[in-house]
């Protein structure tokens, strides 16, 4: 009974908290993308030595524990050039460009797996390669990617917790808050489980939907 | 040879090697207004590559290629853009744009690289359908067409560029044999009303109707060349006769092709 | 101008046993998060509706939810029950609850895409069913769910970090407390992302190694 009665004055505090989460999940997706279809783009099209850069970006990125790249950027980097953030911006950037890396690899696989013969037809019509990556490859490498960059969702949510090793006012960081002036740490970590697998079952209803609405023969799985 | 007519495309001493394997070894031959050349060859002696270098999708080692008289420059990426659109390819396993249903196929490089308008482009996509026979299918996507409606979606896409020659690449090798006939059928209305045209193809029928000459591609070089009558009947080397008569027999005539 | 004593006498120090507590973790976490993994896989394809159901339950929850979280039920929740964990146990417990759980999607995957004949035509021969899994599905399985599996690894060697969350102190704790207390974050968190680089990058070639060596001809062609 009194596990019930925190939960639910805790409430109002903890839902706080999805607009901080979903923010910071859905800037660093966006940021991700954005960054990861040129470097896709350049990892497939682009002169040798921009590829090698370009791998040793994703290699760094992949290789790195969340934990450290936001140590490193926030308390580091981002201090030593200057760069006054809050740890949301900080947690935005860095998650952005971790997952920009991921993105960037599904981007590539997509494009690789449409083979030349379009590209081609492309060029055989009179289009410069910028516009054929643009028309031709873009558009459909964007929808086969659909399903591999849906998982970049449920994995970013879950990993957007670990920001509150820097103090952003996540639900987890929430929830530790309420759960250490309480003593009554089990239901509220409880309560902020049950609120990430909701966003993340819901989250992943939408990009379902989405991937129905741009469904076009051809494209099946 | 009809030498009072308009010379369009030259092809001149062209090389081309990968790695150590040289695939072309000087190839020269021209294309007057009008005319329809085939080229025939065993397998893997560099007929696609031949293609490709000419509308610089290759880039060849040596020689050069003369569009009416002008010299394409391979160093200048706009001009080989320009030049590409006045030459149209058909390829063997069509490349339609897989995002986009037939009409969209034919109409996105007026759009993108000529700048028309939707509407024009539209109209004119359609006129172009409608010369392949695919007006009703003109909203279905590649995936929802037969490999012969595809192959004539592609020949709609580079005619619609109003090319001054189209090349065919085996245009209908990749066909289940019974739609083969509506593919040639179309080619054979093109170089009725005066395309130029450049076709590599192993459908014999068609080449001893259509041809004007017949150029025979052997180790890298051209070895016979000719009218069919000539490389049927009387050829010069026993190789082109062989060559000649395994294709007949293995692709047959296809009938109804008759000599214009 | 580079503090060379501060990196020899310090640092390094510091950070050598922090390194040798993530080996432990993860040497601990790895085998045992396998098994368990194949054994949810198991019961969530061939187990009864409850079996199942639970095991479905399992995937979801450890999949669905943060492992920090799943890290602060065991470390900080679990003393309200009156179960006291070492930070150190409560961590190899989290490690594994979480990557079994992924373990076990990517073999329940690759179990579904063994032929179902293969089954009937072990038991046609006259094995068990429980025989027919272990000796026939089992091993094939296991060989396809390899690439996912390995990613997997990959990812628990970096979510080890996550230990010193609940006060393990491992590679990452190690640095940090180093860093705060000479304020040289940069310095530090490079050498450090150099380690996990170099260890990441070292497990994932011996991984890629283990995999060509258990290929067998015809087992791309997976469908
Ligand atoms: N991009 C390339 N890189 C390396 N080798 C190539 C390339 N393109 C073609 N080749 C090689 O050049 C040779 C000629 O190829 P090409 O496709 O032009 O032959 P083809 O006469 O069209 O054969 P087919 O009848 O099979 O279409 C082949 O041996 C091929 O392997
Ligand atoms: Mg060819």
């Amino acid at each position: 009974m009194e596990n019930l009665m925190v939960v639910y004055e805790a409430l109002p505090f903890l839902l706080q908290g999805i607009i901080t989460t979903l923010g910071l999940v859905l800037s660093a997706l966006f940021l991700g993308f954005i960054i990861g279809v040129p470097l896709a783009i350049g990892q497939v099209f682009a002169s040798s030595w921009i590829k090698k850069i370009i791998a040793i970006y994703v290699w760094f990125f992949r290789g790195l524990p969340i934990l450290v790249l936001l140590f490193l950027f926030y308390y580091g980097l981002f201090t030593m050039i200057g760069l006054n953030l809050t740890a949301f911006m900080a947690a935005v950037l860095v998650l952005g460009l971790r997952s920009s890396a991921y993105q960037s690899q599904i981007f590539r696989g997509s494009i690789q797996s449409l083979g030349k013969g379009q590209l081609m037809a492309a060029y055989s019509l009179g289009m410069s390669k910028g516009k054929a990556i643009w028309n031709i490859i873009l558009p459909q490498a964007l929808r086969i990617s659909i399903p591999g960059w849906s998982n970049e969702y449920p994995a970013m949510l879950t990993e957007s917790a670990i920001t509150y090793a820097i103090g952003v006012m996540e639900i987890l960081t929430r929830g530790n808050f309420i759960a250490s002036r309480t003593y009554l740490p089990m239901p509220i970590y409880l309560t902020c489980a049950i609120i990430f697998l909701l966003l993340s079952y819901s989250g992943m209803k939408l990009l379902h939907l989405l991937e129905e609405k741009v469904r076009m023969p051809g494209f099946e799985k | 040879m009809p030498k009072n007519k308009e010379l369009i495309l030259q092809v001149k001493d062209i090389h081309k090697s990968f790695g150590d394997k040289e695939v072309l070894k000087g190839i020269s031959f021209e294309v007057h207004k009008g005319e329809t050349k085939v080229i025939i060859g065993p397998s893997g002696m560099g007929k696609s590559t031949l293609l490709r270098c000419i509308n610089q999708l290759t880039i060849p080692d040596k020689g050069t290629i003369w569009l009416r008289g002008q010299e394409v420059n391979h160093h200048n990426a706009r001009q080989i853009n320009q030049f590409r659109q006045k030459i149209g390819m058909v390829f063997q396993d069509f490349n339609l744009f897989d995002h986009l249903n037939a009409v969209s196929n034919v109409e996105i490089a007026l759009i993108k690289v000529k700048g028309m308008k939707k509407q024009e482009a539209r109209d004119k996509a359609m006129s172009e359908l409608q010369k392949v026979g695919l007006v009703k299918q003109a909203f279905l996507y590649p995936a929802e067409l037969s490999g012969g409606q595809k192959q004539r979606v592609s020949i709609a896409r580079a005619l619609a560029m109003d090319p001054e020659v189209m090349l065919f690449d085996e245009p209908t090798s990749a066909l289940d044999p019974e739609l083969i006939g509506e593919v040639l059928g179309v080619m054979q209305k093109l170089a009725q009303e005066g395309m130029t045209m450049v076709v590599v193809t192993h459908e014999m029928g068609f080449a001893r109707s259509v041809a004007d000459e017949i150029i025979f591609l052997e180790r890298g070089r051209i070895l016979e060349s000719g009218p069919p009558e000539k490389l049927f009947y009387q050829p010069e080397y026993e190789r082109t006769r062989k060559f000649l008569f395994k294709l007949t027999e293995l692709y047959g005539d296809i009938k109804g092709y008759h000599k214009r | 101008m580079i503090n060379w004593q501060f990196f020899l006498e310090i640092l390094f120090p510091a950070l050598q046993e922090g390194f040798l507590m993530t080996i432990k973790l993860v040497c601990w976490s790895i085998p045992i998060g396998l098994v368990v993994g194949i054994v949810i896989a198991v019961g969530r394809v061939y187990g009864n509706i409850i079996v199942s159901f639970f095991c479905k339950a399992y995937i979801v929850f450890f999949r669905g939810t943060p492992l920090l979280i799943q890290l602060f039920i065991l470390y900080y929740g679990l003393p309200s029950l009156g179960i006291y964990l070492s930070p150190f146990v409560a961590s190899v417990i989290g490690f594994i609850l979480c990557s079994s759980a992924y373990h076990a999607e990517y073999i329940r995957g690759a179990i579904q895409s063994v032929k179902s004949g293969q089954i009937l035509a072990a038991q046609a021969l006259g094995m068990s069913k429980i025989s027919a899994v272990l000796n026939i599905v089992l091993p094939q399985a296991l060989r396809r769910a390899i690439p996912g599996c390995s990613n997997e690894i990959i990812y628990l060697i970096k979510y080890s970090s996550l230990a010193f969350m609940v006060t393990c102190i491992e590679l990452t704790g190690a640095g940090k407390i180093v860093a705060s207390r000479y304020f040289a974050y940069t310095e530090v968190f490079l050498v450090i992302g150099v380690i996990y680089l170099a260890l990441v990058s070292l497990v994932s070639k011996l991984l890629n190694i283990l995999e060509d060596r258990l290929a067998f001809p015809g087992w791309e062609n997976k469908k």
